[in-house]
């Protein structure tokens, strides 16, 4: 699925937080959102799948969803978002209840999701018996259960220690590079963004445009830690928001 | 040559005092019960001995004579199955009414600065004030008593219903809408679930509400019910059946605080 970002801005209150942001999502790419906090990414991105209303401009959706498809825009948070009572399997049956799924169909799916994501152990235990990257895999597992067109990734490792990041960033790259998947990412990790992205966009901050899209042409499944083409394209970007994250540090909170 | 206070200073080796120490209040259900019996010893002690005089308070003894003339001859079931019914018809009516309206304010912007400014004009009421009112409405019988405990527990309740509606994580209702999940669906499957520690500890306070009312109720017009029966006992200076009345309120009210741990227990099992 191809998504087009075409003029959007958005307000909030006095504060302007994305202006003119213009931007294509080809189907199978992966997308990196990369600025530091206040640049207006996770505002974006909420925008992109229609869970906050932009003050001007529109997201537009077009091209093939997946066979099966029952959420083409499906996130995966920062937070996890899982419902503390119910279990893992409960957590996915969740977003898949409200559809026309035949039980065998539902509990298939079910089996399909935990399997990939190696939850098949975990399925009766419950969010708060997990540890932070496994319920991240429960999200994981969730978004895939609806065969999504295109996934919207909302800090995903943020809350997680950085043994886990690790961990659960190679199972990403895994995952995007076996499924073909379009994703589009934000992180305020530059290592995340070159291990996953084709391209990165890296926002400016008040009021959020975008200053530069970064190409990384390596594919996927072949960036290594410590590579040094990857090591280089990773210390570009930061020379590319360098700037603008010393002036995030420094600025007050509420500060228009 | 260094300063005195910088030479290197040799004691013996001593350990790093624990300093942590309190602020840590764990339960003990021996000395729960203990101190029921302490209680009751001392105070035996002290009518046997004429301390305290047999008019101001009876003894224990005598309370519990009084309570066993009660069993035996029937009256206090009479008094229980009275309150008992009173008070459940009551506090069901006031629950459901007040969860139905609690949720509505919670979730409707129609309905939240009506039903908000509503309830807090009201629910300062004494609810017993109205008493004469729900008796002209409702007749001098069991309607006008199940009108005052549920007036007086709907209140409460919708506070606390849509107090716990605005605590929901708003994360996982936008988790919800982010996955097209009916408002209907969201309702029961993450509101409904995530209000419902906050609503059952409303319960604890709204059947304590009903009891109080309960008596209240009874004590102005009833012929049997456990209010009733202090009542006639305290105009009869029959403090050993009044105490005994007492206890049986007592009783009653931690057998409901029993069952809504029990109920807490079956529901909250994922906390």
């Amino acid at each position: 699925m191809r998504l087009e970002i075409s003029g959007v801005c958005h307000r909030y209150d006095q504060v302007e937080a994305l202006r003119d942001i213009n931007l294509t999502i080809e189907p199978g790419e992966i997308v990196a959102l990369i600025g530091p906090s206040g640049c207006g990414k996770s505002t974006l991105l909420s925008i992109i799948g229609g869970l906050l209303k932009p003050s001007e401009g529109k997201i537009s959706a077009s091209g093939a969803v997946p066979d099966g498809c029952l959420n083409p825009l499906t996130y995966v948070f920062q937070d996890f978002a899982l419902l503390p009572w119910r279990t893992v399997a409960g957590n996915i049956s969740l977003v898949l209840e409200d559809h026309k799924l035949s039980k065998a169909e539902r509990a298939a799916r079910i089996d399909e999701v935990l399997e990939q994501t190696g939850l098949a152990d975990f399925r009766n235990a419950f969010p708060k018996q997990l540890s932070g990257g496994m319920k991240q895999r429960v999200g994981i597992a969730r978004a895939l259960a609806v065969r999504p067109a295109v996934l919207l990734m909302d800090e995903p490792l943020s809350a997680l220690d950085a043994q886990t990041r690790i961990l659960l960033l190679d199972e990403f790259s895994a995952l995007f590079a076996r499924t073909g998947m379009t994703a589009v990412y934000v992180t305020h990790n530059l290592n995340e963004a070159v291990r996953l992205a084709h391209r990165v966009v890296a926002l400016r901050r008040r009021p959020g445009t975008i200053k530069e899209i970064h190409t990384i042409d390596v594919p996927i499944d072949q960036r290594r830690e410590g590579d040094p083409l990857i090591v280089a394209h990773e210390t570009a970007l930061w020379e590319l928001i360098r700037d603008e994250a010393i002036a995030a540090d420094k600025e007050l909170e509420n500060v228009a | 040559m260094s300063p005195d206070h910088l030479a290197p200073v040799k004691t013996a080796k001593q350990p790093v005092r624990f300093r942590a120490v309190g602020f840590n209040p764990r339960a003990n259900p021996l000395a729960a019960w203990g101190s029921f019996v302490v209680l009751i010893i001392l105070w035996q002690i002290g009518c046997s001995t004429g301390f305290i005089s047999e008019l101001a308070m009876p003894s224990p003894v005598a309370v519990a004579k009084s309570l066993w003339q009660l069993i035996v001859s029937g009256d206090l079931w009479v008094h229980l199955a009275a309150s008992g019914q009173r008070l459940a018809v009551g506090w069901v009516l006031g629950t459901v009414a007040g969860l139905a309206v609690g949720f509505l304010v919670g979730m409707f912007s129609w309905a939240r600065s009506p039903g908000v400014a509503l309830v807090s004009a009201l629910f300062p009421i004494p609810k017993i004030a109205l008493l004469p009112l729900f008796i002209i409405w409702f007749g001098i019988g069991e309607p006008s008593k199940f009108a005052t405990i549920g007036f007086g527990v709907f209140f409460p309740t919708v506070i606390n219903t849509f107090g716990a509606v605005d605590n929901v994580a708003r994360n996982l209702i936008r988790m919800g809408q982010s996955f097209d999940m009916s408002t209907w669906s969201i309702v029961r499957k993450i509101i409904l679930p995530g209000a419902l520690p906050t609503i059952l500890s409303g319960f604890r306070i709204s059947s304590s509400i009903a009891i109080i009312l309960l008596v209240a109720a009874e004590m102005i017009g009833a012929q049997y019910g456990i209010g009733a029966l202090i009542l006639s006992a305290g105009s009869l200076y029959q403090t050993d059946q009044l105490i005994a009345g007492v206890v049986v309120l007592s009783v009653f009210g931690l057998a409901i605080s029993w069952l809504l741990g029990r109920l807490d227990k079956w529901l909250l099992g994922w906390r």
